[in-house]
C-alpha cells in the first residue's frame, strides 16, 4: 500500500507544532498501525531525519499507552480497539491519514504524538483506592459475598485501561467516563464502601482542577472506548457524587 | 493544570442544567396544551389563559422559577460551552464528531441559541404587551376595554392571521427546539444519575416522541390560526 500521512510534529512541550506530510510505500495490509509507524520511522532515520515520537508498550491492547488520534477518531476508525490493535487493512491504497496526538489541555504534548496523561494518575491518587490492612491478615476472597451482577459490573468498570480516548474524542475534553469507571469499580463492591462518601467528591474535584471540560452526554466516549466502558458509569458517578454531597 | 477553585463542580453544573431543563420541558408541555385549547374552544382557552395570567401561584411562584430556569439554562449553557471550548486550546486538524455522536448532541449551543433568539421575539410579541397591560396599565380583568369579552383568544389569532413571516419564524424556531429536545430530554435523565438497562431505552424513545410532538403542537396552532381565522 502507498499512503499519504499527515503527522503532528512538535519538538517539545513549549514548542509550536505543525502537521507534516510524509509519503510511505510498501505497507502491508497485515501490519498493525504501530508497525506502519515503525516502518516510517526507519525511513526517517535512514534519511537522517528525527523519528516520530509516539507512545507504545504492550502492543496487545491492554496497557493503554498508544494514544493516536487517527483520521479524526481516537485509536482510528475501528471501534473497540487501541491503536496497536488497528491494522492497515482498515485503510485503502492511496489513503490520506491524519495522525495527531490526543488533544486536551489536561493532556499536554510532550513531543510529537506523546502526551502527558499524569492528570489521570492524580485523579486516581485523590480517591481511586481502598484502605485495607495487607500486613499478612488477608481475608479469604470468598468471605464477603458479592452479587454476581455487581461483581460483573465492577469488573466491566475495572477494565478501563486509562488510555484517555474518552477525553480525546469528547468535544468538551471531559474525563467523566474515566472517572466514572474508576469510581464505579469501588462503588459496586463492599470493599469500596469505607471511603464511598468522599471518593466521588475528591475525584471529581481533582478532575475539575486538572482542567478537563464538562460532560454534555454526547456519548462519544462510550463509542470510542477501546474497552467498551458504558455511560452507566457516568450516571453512577453522578449518583455517588450527589449522594456524597447530600449526606456529608 | 488549573488550581482555581470552582464554585460549582462539573457535576453540580450538569445537574442544575438538567433540573432547569426538566422544568422547562414541563413548562413547554403545559404551554403547548393550553395553546391547543385555542383550536378546540375559544372560551375554554380564554378561561384557562385568564387563570394562568392571574393565579397567584402561577404568577408569583411558578413564573419566577420559570424566569430563573430560562436565565440559568441559557447563561450556563453558554458558559459551559465556552469552558468546554477552552479545555482544548489546540484543535484537531481532522475531527470526525459524526462518527460517534449525533448532530443534536454536539450542537446544543446552536439549537439553544436559535431558541433564545426566538424567545427574544416571543417576549416582544406576547410577554411584554401582557405584562404592560396587567402590571403597568393595571388592567387585570383580561377583558377587551369596555366589553365583557376576554381578549386572549383574539390576540392570539391576530398574531398569526395573515402573518406568514411570523409563522415561518415559528416553524424554524420549533424545528430547532425539536433538535434541542431530542438530545436534551434523555440527557437530563443521565445527568441526574438515571441510567438503567431496561428504562433508558424507553426514556430515549419517549424523548424522541416528546421532541417531535410538543414542537409540532406549537406549529400546528400557529398554522391553524394562519389558515382559519374570522377576518
Amino acid at each position: 500500500m502507498k499512503l499519504n500521512l499527515k503527522v503532528w510534529r512538535q519538538q517539545g512541550p513549549q514548542e509550536k507544532g505543525r502537521m507534516v506530510d510524509y509519503q510511505i510505500d510498501g505497507i502491508s495490509e497485515h501490519m498493525s498501525f504501530l508497525e506502519m509507524m515503525d516502518v516510517l520511522n526507519q525511513k526517517l532515520i535512514g534519511s537522517g531525519e528525527e523519528p516520530i515520537a509516539f507512545d507504545h508498550d504492550c502492543r496487545e491492547g491492554i496497557c493503554g499507552s498508544c494514544s493516536m488520534f487517527i483520521n479524526g477518531e481516537a485509536h482510528g476508525p475501528v471501534k473497540g480497539t487501541t491503536t496497536c490493535q488497528l491494522h492497515m487493512r482498515s485503510f485503502k491504497d492511496g489513503d490520506t491519514i491524519y495522525i495527531e496526538p490526543f488533544r486536551a489541555n489536561a493532556f499536554p504534548v510532550i513531543k510529537d504524538l506523546v502526551i502527558d496523561r499524569s492528570a489521570f494518575d492524580r485523579i486516581q491518587h485523590s480517591g481511586g483506592y481502598i484502605s485495607v490492612n495487607t500486613s499478612g491478615n488477608t481475608q479469604d476472597a470468598n468471605a464477603t459475598p458479592i452479587a454476581k451482577e455487581h461483581a460483573d459490573l465492577a469488573m466491566d468498570a475495572a477494565t478501563c485501561i486509562g488510555c484517555g480516548a474518552c477525553v480525546a474524542t469528547c468535544k468538551n475534553s471531559s474525563a467523566m467516563l474515566f472517572v466514572g469507571a474508576k469510581i464505579s469499580q469501588y462503588a459496586l463492591l463492599p470493599q469500596g464502601q469505607v471511603e464511598a462518601k468522599d471518593r466521588a467528591q475528591n475525584m471529581v474535584a481533582q478532575m475539575d482542577a486538572e482542567g478537563f471540560g464538562n460532560c454534555t452526554n454526547t456519548g462519544a466516549c462510550e463509542v470510542e472506548c477501546p474497552k467498551g466502558i458504558s455511560l452507566t458509569n457516568i450516571a453512577r458517578m453522578n449518583r455517588e457524587f450527589l449522594g456524597g454531597s447530600l449526606t456529608k | 493544570m488549573s488550581t482555581q477553585k470552582q464554585s460549582l463542580s462539573s457535576i453540580g453544573r450538569k445537574v442544575l442544567m438538567a433540573l432547569t431543563g426538566f422544568f422547562l420541558m414541563v413548562f413547554l408541555l403545559q404551554h403547548m396544551s393550553i395553546n391547543m385549547l385555542s383550536v378546540i374552544n375559544a372560551d375554554v382557552f380564554n378561561e384557562v389563559s385568564h387563570f394562568m395570567g392571574t393565579n397567584a401561584l402561577v404568577q408569583f411562584v411558578l413564573q419566577p422559577v420559570l424566569i430563573f430556569s430560562v436565565f440559568f439554562h441559557f447563561v450556563w449553557g453558554m458558559v459551559l460551552e465556552y469552558q468546554n471550548n477552552q479545555a482544548r486550546s489546540i484543535k484537531y486538524a481532522k475531527y470526525s464528531g459524526h462518527a460517534n455522536a449525533t448532530w443534536m448532541s454536539r450542537n446544543m449551543i446552536i439549537s439553544g441559541l436559535a431558541v433564545l433568539a426566538f424567545l427574544v421575539v416571543h417576549f416582544y410579541d406576547f410577554w411584554i404587551p401582557e405584562i404592560n397591560t396587567k402590571y403597568i396599565e393595571g388592567d387585570m380583568t383580561g377583558l377587551h376595554p369596555g366589553s365583557n369579552e376576554f381578549r386572549y383568544h383574539e390576540e392570539l389569532v391576530d398574531k398569526f392571521a395573515n402573518q406568514p413571516i411570523r409563522v415561518i419564524l415559528y416553524v424554524i424556531a420549533f424545528f430547532m427546539l425539536s433538535l434541542h429536545l431530542m438530545h436534551g430530554f434523555q440527557s437530563a435523565f443521565q445527568s441526574v444519575g438515571f441510567n438503567h438497562s431496561k428504562y433508558t431505552p424507553i426514556i430515549k424513545k419517549m424523548g424522541n416522541i416528546f421532541a417531535i410532538a410538543v414542537p409540532l403542537g406549537f406549529v400546528f396552532v400557529a398554522l391553524y390560526h394562519f389558515i382559519y381565522h374570522p377576518h
